[in-house]
């Protein structure tokens, strides 16, 4: 005798030793609506205004953006303005970057809608009017990997992220591509949106193509979203190559680069099995072209490059050059359909790409890495963010996250932009500290840190022109003169966070 | 010297737009607009201010439009505005 029936006394008794209920078998309901209508009716499917209002956003909150659009992006100005109308103040605004498009936010700071600002970067009118005073509060500057453990510890607490999707389905299954024929934008990887979609309180799809289910594969999963909103267009994708990223026709950078991939072919590193990461300056990106002419003559094929990938790291995966490519952010839209077709093209979160405590980040095992610089000084640091007129104008991006932990670390820059020296005493802001950087390469000549004498030693066998640092310094001063200080004034307007989280530098206002 | 109105240079980056006529007054004035006035800005005027004077021009009112030329450059502007306002070739002499 033991039927269920039978069984129902000890049932009860171990409901009751679990703390649980007995299960209820008339309670159980079967849905026979089709899946494809019962989809349509998922309850994460909402407008922006509802979305904002069920996520429980209120008045003092932290607020999240990506910023893969860059030029393009229409998701930061389109919520913020929604915010306003619906009379939220006193917002902290935390993007992974902004740009020239987000001159609106001015407006918005005027109002006391948002009254801080996290980001790696500034641009355009907006940041001119923050240099000049803007906000009461400072704004926090992190690099990517830095904003990436701020979020994973909860130095940065995003309360509700609004996260822009070249396709969703009803229930958040996302990516930054499509592959529907209703395809209206393509972003790439969403590599800076990871952290938020994982860590934030609430997280909001904004999608301009709501694809039915299932999204797969999938970039964000159903699991970290909330709410889905459909909107008309997230982001004009042919600006995502605007901005820093352009190929560049200019003979000095052209000269630039041909310098950059010598020193690479002659550093030690250039072996089968290297990796490497180029930043968003012309030079720096033209650099792989005349490097991929030296890896098919000696034969030598990387096993990744990594960050943000381009049209020219997809043309070396394509023809076998470089085996994966490790995607945070698609810097044009030939990357980004890459990612979409190639298997070996992954994508990865801004903590798997440059976390400084995360042991297994790709910045640990990149051998080489090529920057840009805005200025660097006789102490091998350097500035990507603030002008030399004192004005924010860039984005620290993933620049002192990968010069750290790269084994070599080439900034490649001219000595002279107009008449702004580009090698001075002091950098105007530090951003990456020296004892990360290695070698400065200019046209006028190669710096190596002494920290390193061994490649110093090895770029003087090739034959290289080999400078001391303050040899560039004190040629740019003969051909430009001395400049005069600056007019900073007493105000805090922003303060850059180092990756670790400790205070690297703060950044004055500047007199209008 | 008797000055026309003149003009030489461009908009370019790196380059200046010099624009030299006479004035009612003596001396030379400079009005200068550049992306680089807040480090070079008296160093731009002065080097506008010598290259006239070296050719003989004491009165004269100068708007110039700097996009972070190098003194060269400046000099070289300047002395062709300076040759189109005075009808004088200096490099012929």
């Amino acid at each position: 005798m033991n039927s269920y029936n039978d069984r129902k006394s000890q049932i009860e008794a171990q409901a009751i030793r679990l703390g649980k209920t007995v299960y209820n078998d008339s309670k159980a309901v079967k849905n026979p609506t089709p899946r494809l209508e019962l989809q349509k009716e998922s309850s994460k499917l909402a407008t922006l205004e509802d979305a904002i209002r069920k996520s429980g956003l209120s008045d003092g909150m932290t607020i999240s953006f990506h910023h893969h659009f860059r030029g393009g992006d229409k998701v930061v100005n389109m919520v913020v303005d929604k915010l306003a109308e619906m009379g939220f103040k006193n917002l902290h605004l935390a993007a992974s970057s902004l740009s020239d498009v987000h001159a609106p936010l001015i407006e918005h700071i005027r109002n006391g809608v948002i009254t801080k600002i996290s980001t790696s970067g500034l641009r355009g009118e907006l940041a001119k009017e923050i240099s000049h005073g803007l906000m009461d509060e400072p704004v926090i500057f992190r690099s990517h990997g830095g904003r990436g453990s701020a979020i994973a510890n909860g130095d940065l607490h995003i309360d509700v992220a609004f996260l822009g999707a070249p396709s969703s389905d009803p229930l958040g299954n996302a990516t930054g591509y499509s592959r529907s024929e209703n395809a209206k934008s393509i972003c790439g990887s969403l590599g800076y949106a990871l952290p938020d979609a994982r860590y934030a309180d609430k997280v909001v799809i904004i999608t301009d193509d709501l694809v039915p289910y299932p999204n797969t594969p999938n970039s964000i999963s159903e699991r970290d979203v909330d709410f889905v909103v459909e909107a008309e267009s997230v982001g004009d994708s042919s600006k995502i190559s605007s901005g820093a990223i352009r190929d560049t026709k200019n003979p000095r950078d052209i000269l630039l680069a041909r310098q950059a991939a010598k020193v690479i072919e002659n550093s030690g590193y250039f072996k089968p099995g290297f990796s490497i990461q180029t930043g968003s300056g012309g030079a720096s990106l033209a650099a792989v072209k005349y490097l991929r002419d030296s890896m098919v003559k000696n034969n030598i094929v990387a096993d990744f490059a990594l960050g943000g990938i381009t049209a020219h790291m997809v043309k070396l995966h394509e023809e076998g050059l470089i085996k994966r490519l490790i995607d945070v952010q698609s810097f044009d839209k030939v990357a980004a359909e890459s990612l979409r077709r190639n298997p070996m093209h992954k994508e990865v979160s801004a903590n798997e790409y440059a976390s400084a405590d995360e042991p297994g980040s790709a910045v640990h095992y990149l051998d080489i890495v090529i920057l840009s610089a805005l200025e660097t000084d006789v102490n091998f640091n350097v500035n990507v963010l603030v002008g030399s007129d004192g004005i924010i104008r860039g984005a620290i991006g993933g620049h002192p996250d990968t010069a750290a932990d790269s084994a070599l670390s080439i900034i490649v820059c001219p000595l002279l932009r107009g008449r702004i020296p580009c090698v001075v005493d002091e950098v105007t802001t530090l951003i990456t500290p020296g004892s990360s950087v290695d070698v400065i390469v200019t046209e006028y000549g190669i710096a190596v840190n002494p920290r390193r004498p061994e490649i110093k030693e090895r770029l003087e066998a090739a034959g290289l022109n080999i400078v001391d640092i303050t040899w560039l310094r004190d040629k740019a001063r003969s051909i430009i003169g001395e400049a005069s200080a600056l007019p900073f004034g007493n105000k805090t307007v922003g303060v850059v966070m180092n990756r670790d989280g400790s205070v690297l530098d703060v950044i004055k206002n500047i007199e209008s | 010297m008797k000055l026309n109105n003149a003009i030489a240079g461009t908009l370019e980056s790196g380059d200046i737009l010099v624009e030299l006529s006479p004035s009612d007054t003596p001396g030379l004035t400079v009005n200068l607009e550049s992306s680089v006035a807040y480090q070079f800005g008296d160093q731009i005027r002065n080097v506008i201010r010598e290259t006239l004077e070296e050719l003989g021009i004491n009165d004269a009112i100068v708007d110039a439009t700097d996009k972070g030329a190098l003194d060269c450059t400046i000099r070289a502007r300047v002395t062709a505005a300076a040759v189109r306002a005075t009808g004088k070739d200096v490099w012929a002499d």
